[in-house]
């Protein structure tokens, strides 16, 4: 039988840490231990989950767990697996939990180094879309039209002038064993995968579209609804990457409305009708990418 | 024992291999680079059974080092001058998380202008990053410092990140013969790795948290106590080495023929070779020259220095290190010491081998030509300040 958010174990590994009502990345990293179990090594950088869940005494993992250097989520896993491994112990799994700053801007070059010599890591980017811990500000992965407050929406500038940086395609082009997207709107789908990478060797990389809704300006219980919109919206994708091709995991039969989306979270909400249609044609882009490349 | 023909860099990693290390993860920068070869080739050749790991940078390289480090595995890195400076963010984690790594250091001048070729002051300015700072003359010393750099930073009560300095080039690339211990002997002098600051899978963890303003100076108080608590291993660490490997070091400092010195010349690694040659002339000619050799900048050999240089009429400090705006860094460090321990007497700062700038015997002999006029002053060897 599959596990499902309704199989999954009980223990608690992420449990009493002081995360905003609705966090999404909270919820990717207490489901991804839950799938990983008791013998899950986590690292996690500098960042929202290390300042909620480790203020001493107060520390939050049931299993062990350690902060890296903001640049070094993947550098310091490496180190962990290759400790662990020289003292012969096998049964374990570095995991490692950064956010899209963390990963995609200062974190990337440890990341590529650690995919580029294969190491039995399992990398999670939990994507909430902007530098969330440090106030709402642009990183890499921050959508184009965001208002965050290093790209405040005025009459001159509507927001980040920025597509999102593609990681799970960078990722890919590593040839890494595995990597995968996924969102907290669609839990089963990312138990599925973190259940899967679990048993892969070598380099997984997932990354999980985690609404803020802090950041985002939705209510704190729409986070998941949030998080299933954007992806039948089409604005975010469901897929993966093994043995050197893609798989798209889920299809919407019909996109629904991308502006009815973005005018719901304070961050979209200057956003013009061109701007609009800007996403709109941007995505349609996408897919024609996805429906050509992916399987 | 066998006696080997070897480089600083060479003889360091061999004192690496005998530490047997489970982890290595370097980044290679010129002068440092032949370490990381050699212990590449160990691994290759079976003769070193370690993780190798080839990081995309010394953050990396650092970090990995820490990542090791905190399962309990012993780990080495080697690093120098630019390639220090990226990894800084990583040195007060290290020793915040009381990871005792082990790093060797190549000194090496830093940018700008370019220069590949060696002076301390990559090191010095990393001085307050909580790491244990040695600084070898030979490559003898160099290979022994390798092999108890391990004990002493292992040590339960030490804890704490350790770098080995070596000059660039002069030290690095400098072959002598060097007298290389057997596996047998270096297992017998140097435990296996044991610590309960480590993540295991039947005693989970939670490492490297936060600390608000209520407990931070606590750990800080901790750490800091943990570098004092070195000197104790030092001296450890050596009597143990001198009872199996027959060779003898002296503790944070070496003093050569100080105890009866008028003027006395206080260094930092490879230049005080010759230096001690100067003495020895000095000496011949009646004057009463003596050579303070700062073997370890952390912790700093307060008592040492003051006990040393208490009779002398003047103290001179030789070293290729500047803090712009101020003084040599070992020279701050130096007066530090003397004023703690009430002792008045002139200090002079020579501040000399930037960039590898050759630093001659006459310009050693004329250092303590002016420590008899017996007055405080900075200067620079090579540049007359009008």
């Amino acid at each position: 039988m599959a596990l499902t958010a309704k199989t999954l174990d009980e223990t608690e590994y992420f449990y009493g840490h002081k995360a905003c009502a609705g966090c999404g990345g909270s919820l990717a990293v207490r489901i991804a231990l839950k799938v990983l179990g008791e013998n899950a090594i986590a690292v996690l950088p500098a960042g929202c989950m290390s300042a909620v869940g480790f203020n001493f005494p107060q520390l939050c993992f049931g299993n062990n767990a350690i902060i890296s250097t903001f640049a070094g989520t993947a550098s310091m896993l490496t180190g962990v697996q290759a400790g662990l491994k020289a003292q012969g112990i096998t049964d374990f799994h570095a995991v490692g939990f950064a956010g899209d700053g963390g990963t995609a801007d200062i974190g990337l070059q440890a990341l590529s180094g650690a995919i580029d010599r294969n190491d039995d890591i399992l990398y999670i980017c939990y994507d909430n879309e902007a530098y969330m811990n440090t106030g709402i500000q642009k990183s890499s992965l921050t959508p184009f039209g965001a208002k965050t407050t290093t790209t405040p929406a005025g009459k001159n500038i509507h927001g980040n002038l920025r597509q999102k940086k593609n990681m799970f395609e960078i990722a890919a082009a590593h040839d890494i064993p595995y990597a995968a997207t996924a969102s907290v709107g669609y839990l089963n789908d990312f138990i599925r995968k973190v259940e899967k990478a679990k048993s892969i060797k070598g380099t997984k990389y997932i990354h999980i579209l985690a609404p803020c809704p802090t950041g985002w300006g939705v209510k704190t219980d729409e986070t998941v609804e949030i998080a299933k919109e954007v992806v039948d919206c089409g604005l975010w994708y469901l897929a993966e990457y093994e043995n050197g091709s893609f798989t798209l995991n889920h299809e919407p039969k019909e996109f629904s409305d991308v502006s009815e989306y973005l005018r719901k979270q304070s961050r979209f909400r200057h956003l013009t009708d061109e701007d609009i249609e800007i996403i709109k044609q941007s995505r349609d882009k996408k897919w024609e990418y996805i429906h050509k490349n992916f399987k | 024992m066998a006696r080997q023909f070897l480089s600083g860099n060479e003889a360091f990693a061999y004192g690496v291999r005998l530490a047997r290390p489970q982890v290595i993860s370097a980044y290679p920068i010129t002068p440092q680079t032949i370490v990381v070869e050699k212990l590449s080739e160990f691994v290759e050749d079976g003769s070193l059974k370690s993780e190798f790991i080839h990081v995309e940078s010394e953050h990396s390289a650092l970090s990995c080092a820490m990542g090791a480090s905190s399962v309990g595995a012993r780990a080495f890195t080697a690093t120098s001058s630019q390639g220090l400076l990226y990894m800084a963010e990583c040195l007060p984690y290290a020793a915040g998380g009381r990871f005792p790594i082990v790093m060797m250091n190549a000194n090496r001048s830093t940018a700008l202008p370019w220069n590949i070729y060696g002076d301390q002051r990559d090191s010095l300015s990393q001085l307050d990053s909580g790491w244990i700072q040695a600084y070898a003359e030979n490559a003898q010393e160099a290979l022994d410092l390798a092999l108890m750099s391990f004990y002493i930073a292992e040590h339960k009560q030490v804890s704490t990140p350790f770098m080995a300095n070596l000059d660039g080039f002069v030290l690095t690339h400098t072959y002598e013969v060097v007298d290389v211990p057997t596996a047998e002997q270096a297992d017998e002098f140097l435990p296996t790795f044991e610590t309960e600051n480590k993540m295991s899978l039947t005693k989970p963890k939670n490492l490297g948290f936060s600390a608000g303003p209520d407990t931070n100076t606590f750990f800080k108080y901790k750490e800091h106590t943990g570098l004092l608590n070195v000197k104790k291993a030092v001296t450890e660490a050596e009597s143990r080495f001198e009872s199996i490997f027959g060779r003898h070091y002296s503790g944070l400092t070496e003093n050569y023929r100080t105890d009866d010195a008028d003027y006395i010349l206080i260094t930092l690694g490879s230049i005080s070779g010759l230096v001690r040659e100067i003495v020895d002339k000095l000496r011949e000619q009646g004057e009463k020259a003596g050579l303070l050799r700062i073997r370890y900048m952390r912790p700093f050999p307060n008592e040492e220095i003051a006990k040393a240089v208490k009779n002398a009429k003047a103290v001179g400090v030789l070293e290729k290190d500047i803090s712009f705006g101020n003084e040599g860094t070992v020279y701050t460090n130096v007066n530090s010491a003397l004023q703690k321990a009430s002792i008045s007497i002139p200090t002079s700062d020579y501040i000399g081998g930037l960039g590898g700038r050759n630093i001659s015997p006459g310009e050693i002999e004329n250092i303590f030509e002016e420590l008899k006029q017996e007055k405080s002053a900075v200067k620079f060897l090579g540049i007359e300040v009008r």
